[in-house]
């Protein structure tokens, strides 16, 4: 294990009676994008803070490159920070903002020079590096943060919320920008968000961490697809959060009897067995609402619902409805074709069929309560 | 129109404070150097007809000394306050806001007692026969004979004691707007505590510790009652001197002239030192200017 790149062994960081970050291991492999995702306060910065030096783990170790850096202070380790404010010197040049890490490594004038101008080429931003922070835009004082962080080829770059401080067309931007700095530079990347839409935009792998600890460590579609709990499924993106017994098994498919419901049938992936309870979910693009009826040759294999339409928000992209199925409230998001075409638009209180495929649905073990 | 209403506007708002200052400090300030070239009657008062006589003898050898002396420990006093408010002013705006407001009232606390009764209290402190010379000379870091009290040394503890709090709040104000997470991300880039310290937060709250150097600096020039009290014979300041010539020697015009070297004596430096920041000021410009022309232009090549 302490041969990886990056190893979090075992940490764990308490703030009084609050327990940040509760005996986490991970491993970040070299040049990867790795992201920690989760709500505010789920202990996801204080695992930076703790990789950066700015704070010490109760117990546990950090290793970086075989090297034990647990209680090396922040200016003894080469990993840098982009701060979510950006934290750049308000008294310092732009150029003076990234020459800062060289200038304290004591490299000679020249090759300072040659890196800071690279590095600006790099961000586009080479006509700016006279100017002071306070006249730079939101989104060129991010990309000068990032230039800052990276001019001396840290081991590791962490991020901090970067784009929480832009407004969404320049957030949109950025992201583009930071995957093709990534891909020049090659340096591993920790980026923690709170936004599940940056974290599976640009990473290779996300731990989606509740609570200080880490629910979920895989790659972006194997999160949304398969998430291993229920908070990592309503944590990333929406979802239908259905929770039954499992009454009968089927070969690879398996019956959910749900609390007034219906019978559901789901892909038992898991193998488990009748009397298991689970707690199934069911994205809203996956699920079908039509005035008619499936085809019937459909009509065995899938899971079919009438329902009533309770609530429609036309949302330009797609469409979500909110339907009650015998009591239950599904949501269901319909992408639009011939939209002004269709003679027969679904409109509130109408009766309709719900149906989606029983491989869409995804089921996640639930301890009874 | 709209011109015309905001002159009379920005008249209107300024006169009140151009009035007030016009009458309670420039002509007051008129009056007492223009004192200086009267002679001075037998009675106290002030004789008629002009002459430079109290100005010729104010080149006496003994005034320059002593202005030389008020500068010298005024400077001291000015830089031992900065450089000890500049941990505390830090220290302070790194509380919680419960202990900011807390510590800013102890720091604030000796302004219940008069100032008078402070120093007095600092004389007592410091006697021969007092606890600090007791503690000192038995812990053999001085000896006996030392005296404590009554030295310029002396001037410069008590004066650092007094004007202390008027350099922390200046450079505590400024500390307090200062962003600390631009210490971390001196730290996270390789930067030691001390070097951090230094190059951003000391730039980060320059204008505080400006501040502070005018507060300490200005008062200190003018100050009697520290010398008088503590100070020894040897360590008259020009304070000591005005106020001699005012009330026991009843010698307005001497005293209105050693105001007047007083006040040049406060501005000079003061304004060698703002002329030496916008020098910088415009050479920073210039180089900045300079910089980017050359960057314009090597990239048009």
């Amino acid at each position: 294990m302490k041969d990886d790149f990056l190893v979090f062994d075992h940490v764990t960081k308490r703030f009084g009676a609050l327990t940040a970050v509760n005996d986490v291991s991970l491993t970040v492999n070299r040049g990867e994008f790795f992201s920690l995702l989760g709500p505010s306060g789920c202990g996801k910065t204080t695992l930076l803070r703790m990789l950066g030096g700015f704070e010490r783990p109760d117990s546990g170790r950090i290793y970086l490159e075989g090297k034990d850096i647990t209680d090396l202070p922040p200016n003894r380790r080469r990993v840098h920070t982009v701060f979510q404010n950006y934290a750049l010197f308000p008294t310092m040049t732009i150029w003076d903002n990234i020459a800062f890490s060289l200038k304290l490594a004591h490299m000679d004038g020249k090759e300072i020079e040659e890196k800071v101008e690279e590095i600006l080429e790099m961000i586009q931003m080479s006509d700016q590096a006279w100017k002071y922070p306070s006249q730079l835009s939101g989104g060129q004082k991010q990309r000068v943060a990032i230039a800052r962080a990276l001019v001396d080829r840290p081991q590791v770059l962490l991020l901090d919320e970067p784009l929480a401080a832009l407004d969404l067309k320049l957030r949109q931007h950025m992201l583009l920008e930071l995957d093709t700095i990534h891909d020049q530079v090659g340096i591993t990347f920790l980026y923690v968000t709170h936004d599940q839409g940056e974290a599976m935009s640009l990473s290779d792998r996300i731990a989606v961490i509740n609570r200080g600890k880490i629910e979920q460590l895989d790659g972006p579609a194997k999160i949304y697809e398969a998430p291993a709990s229920r908070f990592v499924a309503s944590f990333i993106g929406d979802t239908n959060f259905i929770s039954g017994e499992i009454v009968s098994v089927e070969g690879d498919y398996c019956f959910i009897k749900t609390d007034g419901f219906a019978q559901i049938k789901a892909f038992n992936d898991k193998n488990l067995a009748t009397g298991q309870r689970v707690g199934l979910s069911v994205r809203p693009e996956k699920i079908r609402v039509t005035l008619s009826p499936p085809p019937p040759e459909k009509g065995a294999a899938i899971n079919v619902f009438p329902s009533t339409v309770k609530d429609i928000v036309y949302q330009g992209v797609y469409t979500k409805y909110w339907l009650d199925a015998n009591g239950v409230r599904i949501s269901a998001l319909k992408p639009h074709s011939r939209f002004l075409l269709d003679q027969e638009a679904i409109t509130w209180n109408d009766k309709v069929f719900v149906w989606w495929h029983p491989d869409d649905g995804y089921m996640v073990e639930e301890d009874d309560v | 129109m709209v011109g015309v209403r905001n002159k009379l506007r920005e008249v209107g708002l300024t006169m009140p404070s151009f009035l007030w200052l016009s009458f309670f400090f420039v002509v007051p300030t008129v009056i007492v150097l223009s004192i200086a070239f009267h002679a001075a009657s037998p009675d106290g008062g002030i004789a008629p007809g002009f002459t430079l006589a109290t100005w010729r003898s104010i080149s006496n050898p003994n005034y320059p000394a002593i202005v030389w002396r008020t500068i010298w420990i005024s400077a001291l006093t000015t830089f031992f306050c900065v450089i000890l408010s500049l941990p505390c002013a830090y220290a302070i705006a790194r509380m919680t806001t419960k202990w900011r407001a807390a510590v800013a009232g102890l720091i604030m606390l000796p302004f219940w007692t008069s100032f008078i009764v402070r120093v007095f209290a600092w004389r007592t402190l410091l006697n021969p026969e007092g606890f600090l010379q007791g503690l000192l000379s038995s812990i053999g870091i001085i000896d006996q004979s030392v005296s404590l009290n009554y030295n310029s040394g002396a001037i410069l503890v008590v004066s650092v004691y007094s004007f202390l709090p008027f350099a922390i709040m200046p450079i505590y104000a400024a500390a307090e707007k200062f962003d600390f997470s631009l210490l971390e991300a001196a730290r996270d880039l390789g930067a030691r505590s001390f070097f951090a310290f230094r190059k951003i937060f000391l730039p980060g709250v320059r204008r505080g510790v400006i501040s502070a150097v005018l507060m300490v600096f200005i008062p200190a020039i003018g100050s009697y009652v520290i010398p008088d009290l503590v100070g020894g014979t040897d360590s008259e300041l020009i304070g000591n001197k005005i106020y001699q010539r005012t009330f026991p020697d009843r010698n307005l015009p001497h005293a209105s002239a050693l105001a007047g070297l007083t006040a040049v004596a406060v501005l000079l430096p003061l304004g060698c030192v703002a002329w030496w920041m916008k020098r910088q000021d415009e050479r920073e410009a210039k180089r900045l200017a300079e910089a980017t022309s050359r960057r314009i232009s090597g990239g048009a090549a």
